[in-house]
């Protein structure tokens, strides 16, 4: 145990071994449906681009764990980790990249915006930043009612730079909102690496203190060590105590979207990172705790037939109607006249 | 003559720029090493150093005001938005601050900014990825508004546009990127048509197809397609959207007596609706029909499936061109 977890001790739900199962096998499911988004994409079935979250499966799982149903969640462009997390299926997931008429927004919002507002999944959003201050809004109506729900924005160490940011962060220390900023932080904003253009080296959490506002470095490769930290300051803020910069160190296994190969990152880094995937951390997690290996086996093998049986639904899927271009575009339901 | 595809043309037009005058500066996200994700700005870091063709962060609004910052003080910055829909962070410091400087100024300050923005669809890229915005900027007084359409416009329009005292938001047609064309790398720009000048594409004896961007190439396939019915069309490539070349298109418009204007930009409040009023008030006696309009829906833009319903296309065009011959 670290000084940090023993200091923390208590002050979290332990995660039990069965819990820790059921984990795993959400993020199997994930990084299989992140696979077959790849293989889709490839073989030219995926119409628009993809921003695959194959190796950040633990920072949506391991927050998703940690709230509860009633909260809202904000993610970005990459975030069919945390559509999943939060209840969507893997076949309207899929349907939706294949911009077929059975997606999750009957192909209206593609890859990029997979939105599940009945699993409190609040929307991706593909203008970097654009969320944070719409979590900050999430969180003052939950403080307005309170409803004791919290709200977690999701983005990238790029996100990190642009104006909404910071915003965001001021508003909700100012009002001392219920809300999380968790950064996934893959070390790169797209193509850049992002130390070649931040000052600090904690691109989130080295900035909250400017806010006053209290931040932790997570390892956001361990789904227990992000659910711990999620927990904690989801906690807080539920207490009244405000928001918290979380900022969970993980990294992108495919390239930043579409067929990037990422040529330009080095090959020892994503070795070491590939060490460090999520997948392996947790079944080493599972193993020592005495799960047998037949278990893990089993849920990585219920997980594969789900996502197996996604695709074919998918692909099986007609595509949106043309009329469906012109609906749910103004409160009186029409549009015609208007085009 | 060289053949090259747009976005090559315009590599070797930003090139020319950072040659002519030192004070021209590239900047934008992932335009240096990367070369953009286009690659319109390719090698350019290499050959001119990190202090002339900056990878910046990612914050648009950030990259405008900088640029702006820096032509106050004398430069003449090239920013990258890297696809259309991303503009929108930078719309104040555009709208509020890049318009309106010299006129605030009393004409004492230039601000020789060029914002290039990959524009339109027809990629599979759906929204933020695929839109047309440009009536936000040519509603705004201060701006210079341009689009090319093919290699060689696009090799002398960036040029121009980075000598142009006032700013210029710079359209490119990012599905005809790889589109090629033959470009004349040794002329210069003196001789060249300047950039608020429009260009007859294709003469043509009885309607005025105007367009401009992306849809210049639709437009010549439809008037080829159109001579099989007998129809001869007029394409006439804009270019300059703000100010508009209203010179040559009414020369065009009086010859021919029927005007089609086709944008991918939704028809409602498009430029079409501008340019419709301008033709009808200035040519109103020499109409044999109303000038009809083609372009995108009123809705954002659609899944990416359906996205050749909603991008205006021969059939669509060819059937306005009908249609005016119908009154
Ligand atoms: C306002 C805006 N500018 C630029 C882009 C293009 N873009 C998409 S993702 C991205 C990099 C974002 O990096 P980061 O925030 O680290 O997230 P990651 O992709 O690594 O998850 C860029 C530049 C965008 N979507 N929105
Ligand atoms: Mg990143």
């Amino acid at each position: 145990m670290t000084v940090r977890e023993e200091e923390n001790a208590g002050t979290a739900p332990a995660i039990g071994r069965d819990e820790l199962l059921t984990l795993y096998e959400q993020m199997e499911v994930i990084r299989r449906t992140e696979k077959a988004a790849h293989d889709l994409f490839l073989s030219g079935l995926v119409k628009g681009t993809t921003h695959l979250a194959a190796g950040h499966e633990a920072v949506a799982v391991g927050a998703s764990a940690a709230l509860q149903p009633g909260d809202y969640v904000f993610a970005t462009y990459r975030g069919h980790h945390h559509a999943i997390a939060r209840g969507a299926a893997p076949a309207e997931c899929l349907a939706e990249l294949m911009s077929k008429g059975t997606g999750l927004c009957k192909a209206k919002g593609g890859s990029m915006h997979l939105t599940k507002a009945s699993a409190g999944m609040l929307g991706s959003y593909a203008i970097v930043g654009a969320h944070l201050p719409m979590a900050v809004g999430a969180a003052w109506s939950a403080k307005l009612r309170d409803s004791g729900e919290v709200a977690v924005a999701f983005f990238g160490d790029g996100a990190t730079n642009i104006g909404a940011f910071h915003e965001a962060l001021n508003l909700a220390a100012i009002w001392s909102l219920p809300v999380l900023f968790v950064c996934e932080n893959n070390l790169y904003m797209e193509y850049t690496p992002i130390g070649a253009v931040t000052p600090v080296g904690r691109p989130a959490a080295d900035r909250a203190p400017a806010y006053g506002l209290p931040a932790e470095v997570v390892d956001g490769n361990d789904v227990v060590l992000v659910a711990e930290a999620v927990a904690r300051a989801a906690a807080r803020a539920r207490a009244g105590a405000g928001p918290t910069v979380l900022e969970t160190l993980t990294y992108r296994h495919f390239g930043h979207s579409r067929t990037d190969p990422a040529k330009y990152r080095p090959a020892e880094e994503l070795q070491q990172w590939l060490q460090r995937d999520p997948l392996n951390l947790a079944r080493q997690r599972l193993t020592s705790a005495g799960v047998p290996e037949a278990a893990l086996t089993a849920a990585a093998d219920r997980a594969a037939a789900v996502v197996a049986a996604a695709v074919e639904e998918a692909k099986a899927a007609p595509p949106p109607d043309p009329e469906d271009a012109f609906t749910d575009m103004w409160a009186d339901g029409g549009s015609a006249w208007r085009t | 003559m060289t053949t090259l595809t747009l976005s090559r043309a315009l590599n070797e037009g930003l090139r020319k720029a950072l040659e002519n005058d030192p004070k021209v500066l590239i900047m934008g996200e992932d335009v240096g090493k990367l070369g953009g994700v286009f690659r319109v700005t390719d090698g350019l870091m290499k050959d001119f150093g990190e202090n002339r063709v900056i990878d910046t962060p990612l914050a648009e609004s950030g990259i405008v005001g900088t640029a702006i910052g820096l032509a106050l003080r004398g430069y003449r910055p090239v920013c990258e938005i890297q696809f259309d829909g991303f503009v929108y962070p930078a719309v104040d410091q555009i709208v509020s601050q890049l318009a309106k400087m010299r006129y605030r100024s009393l004409g004492n300050v230039a601000l020789p900014v060029v914002i290039r923005i990959p524009c339109g669809g027809g990629i599979g890229a759906v929204e933020h990825h695929s839109e047309s915005p440009e009536v936000l900027f040519t509603h705004t007084a201060g701006l210079r508004v341009v689009a090319c359409a093919d290699a060689a416009d696009a090799f002398t329009m960036i040029q121009q546009s980075v000598s142009c005292d006032d700013p210029v938001i710079f359209f490119e047609p990012k599905r005809r990127y790889w589109d090629k064309g033959e470009v004349d790398t040794a002329a210069g720009v003196a001789d060249a048509l300047p950039l608020d000048r429009a260009r007859v594409a294709l003469e043509g004896a009885d309607v005025t197809l105007l367009c401009y961007g992306p849809l210049v190439r639709t437009c010549l396939e439809s008037a080829i397609a159109a001579r099989e019915d007998g129809r001869s069309v007029e394409v006439v490539d804009l270019r300059s959207l703000s100010p508009l070349d209203t010179e040559v298109i009414t020369a065009s418009v009086r010859k021919t007596g029927r005007c089609v204007v086709a944008h991918e930009a939704p028809v409602y409040a498009g430029l079409g609706a501008e340019i419709a009023a301008r033709v009808t008030e200035q040519c109103f006696y020499c109409l044999e029909a109303p000038v009809l309009r083609v372009g995108g829906f009123h809705t954002p833009y659609p899944p990416s499936r359906l996205e050749e319903h909603y991008l205006p296309d021969l059939d669509r065009i060819l059937d306005a061109v009908d249609r005016t011959f119908g009154y």
